[in-house]
């Protein structure tokens, strides 16, 4: 029977409560380490459709007639159109649509930040409908823009209310302190670069929309694109079969999907709208830069007496305030913690989640600033986090599912323990150091999901879901936890995914929560099934449910009789087992979360700024691992792009004009290959007994977390200078190389 | 509007084409191969990287009109009687792909350096390939596909 229930749902730490509908039995988790499919390394199950070029993305969909858009962008930070004559553009060749601010809800007249979308042009070929775009009369009224966040921030001019957090009494903490530190830390605007860009196909049919789309949650983009055009939500279908990243930017449609949608229904044609590289780097979101002014006191014995953050967050013309503060508010059992935090509205394009977002730029903060602390205390920075360990979330006051970061720590110990070796190999100006930092995340996904199994007459199962994979891997730890409940081979699981009306409802692959958001909806529909296969063959050989079992493709029995799947299942012919299976609740009362910590080696040339990481080891504590490789895989990415975001990645703007001056991949450098260290990747793989059938957390967004401060803490191990702003450039650098010589002559001169 | 005549893996092609038409362009929305994937529009990513006359280019960077008269191999033309080409294999079973966006390009930017050098040493491969680039950031398993393809290739190339 049905079971009703209401349950808390997180994403990405935003809590709300819903009810969901949960199946009566529950599953035992399997035990702890491998099993026979799950927790051993499998290579993509997708992985030859990609390697031969034959994977789908919505960037190679192509459709009989379809049309290719072109959208006029404001060039300026903010400003008012005067003047928009689009007869010229209607006349030029190819074009047979366009598409005004009176028309679509998502262009404006009033463009707050350069790129926000004006108007659209659909014609024959792509290269048309940009010649135009270049006859459109459009006449601008320049308003000057606003740039600087503190200014924002004095203003009052604000996305959202000001987020203010306190426990205890951090003034009598600090008070209370024998060591306090202060320091200020900035950090950059970080753009996706999805090597995808945002993109859709719409076509209308028979009152229908089908809408191909590079999205991380197709059901949303359903639900919204249903409300906009005011239809029922199951008369829009959305496929997204193959996806070319995501990163935390295509969570929702986007302008190019609405206007691809209305110019498909204007013109009765399919139409393609796909943001090219520059506009993706305009107008499809960011990481928003952050200053975090912080104080931290301690006793001198390392206690934490308080924690203090202001935090102003440059959000853009629109976007949400991500939670900056959560590291300072959650990793610590300090009783005494005050944060603000001011989401700064400018004429900058909106912000977008980008893998973790707040608590990469929080963590930066807060881990240095932990070091420095430590520093002043003279005392081992891993000691000083352990003697801060928290036992439970004081946030809430809740006991953690399972935590197991003491552990991460003490398998942290050889890496750290390299640092006398490390700093010993220093030679000529390059100083070399070591450095770690904690992690703490969200990542336990939440109900609801669904899955269906069938099962031919050739006992081969097909696993079918509405979710997206959006290049995690996804769907090959799917196929695993499938295999692995109906004792089937790996190669005897098919997996469909990524099309709406081909399966049922599955969450959002975003906050870390795809594998435990759907993965226990998985193994309930697997079981469903291999129940019916063990009471087929209970009635068919005459013995009881309970001595039989499915195992390398057979129904054995306890006396050791065996059957070959397709002896039980070809009886039916045609017809299959059909299994469906629900995701249940997460534990009520509990706080469930990933934890970690990275310890980092780095190489500084004292002379010129130039910066090595030489080595990173990640120790990750996410709950049971169902794909070794495909997780080591995420935490070596993660860690990549924490490298870029630590050391290259900045989205540059004219202090002017706040025109972007780096929208193509040559003046925003990503990480290349000939930039990685070496990684050393330890997953714990201890299930959490509370969380699911499964006891799998998310791992997408932990790697990233801790690796920019890691490698600044490593950085002032080398050289004893303090970095607190992000990129790490030469200049920054060297900066902080100056400031730490002035500290030393002022010591110096004051000893003398 | 220009006729060429362009061998695209082993198939002559001919076709009428703009003369500002580039190459990538003419594979995906001629030809229809659409595993040459477009990242970036400005000779960067290199997420359209085909051999052409047997080495690596951008074809973001190339007219279709300059390949005229010339070879061009894509993904699609890498497996032989739908065998996987040992790179493919390779990319599949070292995981050195993710979304897979990158995956067509790298391969063929792989192949072409394995081409020139069939005993590459890590930092070789990884000089090679830097005008490849994965957002995903699976590099660490990119190189160890790309060792274990040159391993194979090895007798056949011998």
């Amino acid at each position: 029977m049905a079971r009703l229930i209401r349950t808390e749902k997180e994403v990405e730490g935003k809590y709300t409560e819903q009810w969901i509908v949960v199946e009566e039995d529950s599953l035992d988790q399997w035990p702890e380490g491998p099993q026979t499919t799950v927790g051993r390394p499998a290579a993509r199950v997708t992985g030859p459709a990609r390697a031969r070029g034959e994977a789908e993305y919505t960037a190679d969909v192509q459709l009989p007639g379809m049309l290719h858009t072109a959208v006029l962008r404001s060039p300026h930070g903010h400003a008012r159109v005067t003047r928009l004559e689009l007869g010229p553009a209607l006349e030029a060749p190819g074009v047979r649509g366009v598409l005004t601010p009176e028309e679509c809800e998502h262009l404006t007249s009033e463009p707050g930040y350069p790129g926000e979308p004006v108007a659209a042009v659909a014609a024959d070929t792509f290269a048309q409908a940009e010649a135009a775009l270049a006859r459109i009369d459009v006449d601008w009224e320049i308003v000057e823009p606003r740039l600087d966040p503190d200014d924002a921030v004095r203003r009052e001019e604000l996305i959202g209310e000001p987020q203010r957090y306190e426990r205890g009494d951090a003034d009598r903490g600090l008070a209370e302190a024998d060591v306090v530190v202060e320091a200020e830390y900035r950090t950059q605007t970080v753009l996706h670069n999805a090597l995808e860009t945002h993109q859709s196909v719409c076509v209308w049919e028979g009152g229908r929309l089908t809408v191909y789309t590079s999205t991380q949650f197709i059901w949303g983009v359903r639900a919204e694109v249903a409300e906009h055009f005011g239809i029922p939500e199951d008369r829009v279908r959305v496929v997204c079969r193959y996806m070319g990243g995501g990163f935390g930017a295509k969570t929702t449609p986007g302008e190019y999907t609405y206007i691809a949608a209305q110019l498909a229904r204007k013109t009765g044609r399919p139409v393609r709208c796909a943001l090219t590289r520059r506009e993706e780097n305009l107008a499809s979101g960011n990481r928003h830069a952050t200053i975090q002014r912080l104080v931290a006191g301690a006793r001198e014995d390392g206690t934490l007496t308080a924690l203090g953050g202001e935090f102003t967050m440059a959000v853009g013309w629109d976007g949400f305030q991500s939670s900056t503060a959560g590291p300072m508010q959650m990793l610590y059992a300090c009783d005494n913690v005050r944060t603000v935090e001011y989401g700064a509205k400018l004429n900058t394009g909106p912000n977008a989640a980008f893998r973790a977002p707040g608590f990469v730029e929080g963590t930066f903060g807060l881990e240095c600033l932990l070091d420095e602390l430590a520093a002043k205390l003279g005392l081992d920075p891993l000691e000083l986090r352990r003697r801060n360990y928290a036992d439970s979330d004081l946030v809430d006051d809740r006991p953690f599912s399972s935590k197991n970061l003491l552990e991460c720590y003490r398998r942290a110990e050889p890496h750290w323990g390299r640092r006398d070796e490390v700093r010993a190999r220093s030679e000529g100006p390059w100083r070399r150091g070591v450095g770690l930092a904690s992690q703490i995340w969200y990542g336990a996904g939440g109900p609801p999901s669904y899955a269906w199994v069938r099962v031919g007459s050739d006992g081969r199962a097909h696993v079918i879901t509405g979710g997206q994979d959006i290049g995690t891997g996804t769907t090959t730890a799917l196929a695993q936890i499938a295999a692995e409940e109906l004792g089937l081979p790996l190669d005897r699981v098919e997996i469909s995914i990524g099309d709406s009306d081909r399966g049922p409802y599955a969450s959002i692959s975003a906050g870390s929560s795809t594998t435990p958001s759907l993965g226990p909806a998985v193994r309930a529909a697997a079981a469903d099934v291999a129940r019916q296969i063990v009471e087929v063959a209970a009635q068919r050989h005459d013995l009881e449910e309970r001595v039989l079992s499915l195992r390398d493709g057979n129904v054995v029995s306890a006396d050791g009789g065996s059957w070959g799947l397709e002896e039980i299942t070809g009886l039916f012919d045609d017809a299959q087992i059909i299994g469906k299976g629900s995701r249940g609740p997460n534990p009520t009362g509990m706080r469930v979360l990933t934890f970690g910590v990275q310890v980092a080696e780095v190489a500084v040339d004292v002379e010129t700024g130039e910066i090595r990481v030489e080595r990173i080891a990640a120790i990750h504590d996410i709950g049971r691992v169902i794909n070794p490789l495909g997780a080591s895989s995420q935490v070596e990415g993660g860690i990549i792009q924490g490298l870029g975001h630590t050391l290259s990645e900045q989205r540059l703007l004219d202090p002017e004009s706040g025109a972007v001056l780096t929208q193509t991949l040559d003046a925003y450098k990503l990480p290349t290959i000939a930039d990685v260290p070496e990684i050393v990747t330890e997953l714990l793989d201890i299930p959490d007994p509370h969380l699911t059938n499964l006891g799998a957390k998310g791992l997408g967004e932990p790697p990233i977390i801790p690796t920019a401060a890691a490698i600044a803490n490593a950085i002032r191990d080398a050289t004893g200078a303090d970095v607190r702003s992000l990129p790490i450039t030469r200049e920054e650098m060297l900066r902080a190389l100056e400031e730490a010589r002035e500290r030393e002559r002022a010591v110096a001169g004051s000893a003398g | 509007m220009r006729r060429v005549a362009i061998t695209v893996n082993g198939t002559r092609r001919e076709a009428e084409v703009e003369p500002r038409e580039l190459l990538v362009y003419f594979l995906r929305e001629h030809l229809g191969l659409t595993g040459t994937n477009v990242g970036c529009d400005t000779t960067t990513c290199g997420a359209c990287t085909v051999l052409l006359d047997g080495k690596s280019v951008k074809a973001c960077t190339l007219l279709a009109v300059q390949a005229d008269e010339r070879e061009v191999t894509t993904i699609e033309g890498l497996a032989t009687n739908g065998e996987f080409h040992p790179l493919q294999r390779a990319f599949h079973e070292h995981h050195g792909l993710q979304c897979g966006y990158c995956t067509p390009g790298m391969i063929m930017a792989a192949l072409s350096l394995l081409k020139e050098n069939d005993e590459l040493t890590e930092d070789e491969i990884r000089a090679g390939l830097e005008g490849n680039m994965c957002r995903c950031t699976g590099y660490q398993n990119i190189v160890k596909a790309i060792q274990s393809a040159a391993g194979e290739m090895l007798p056949a190339g011998a």
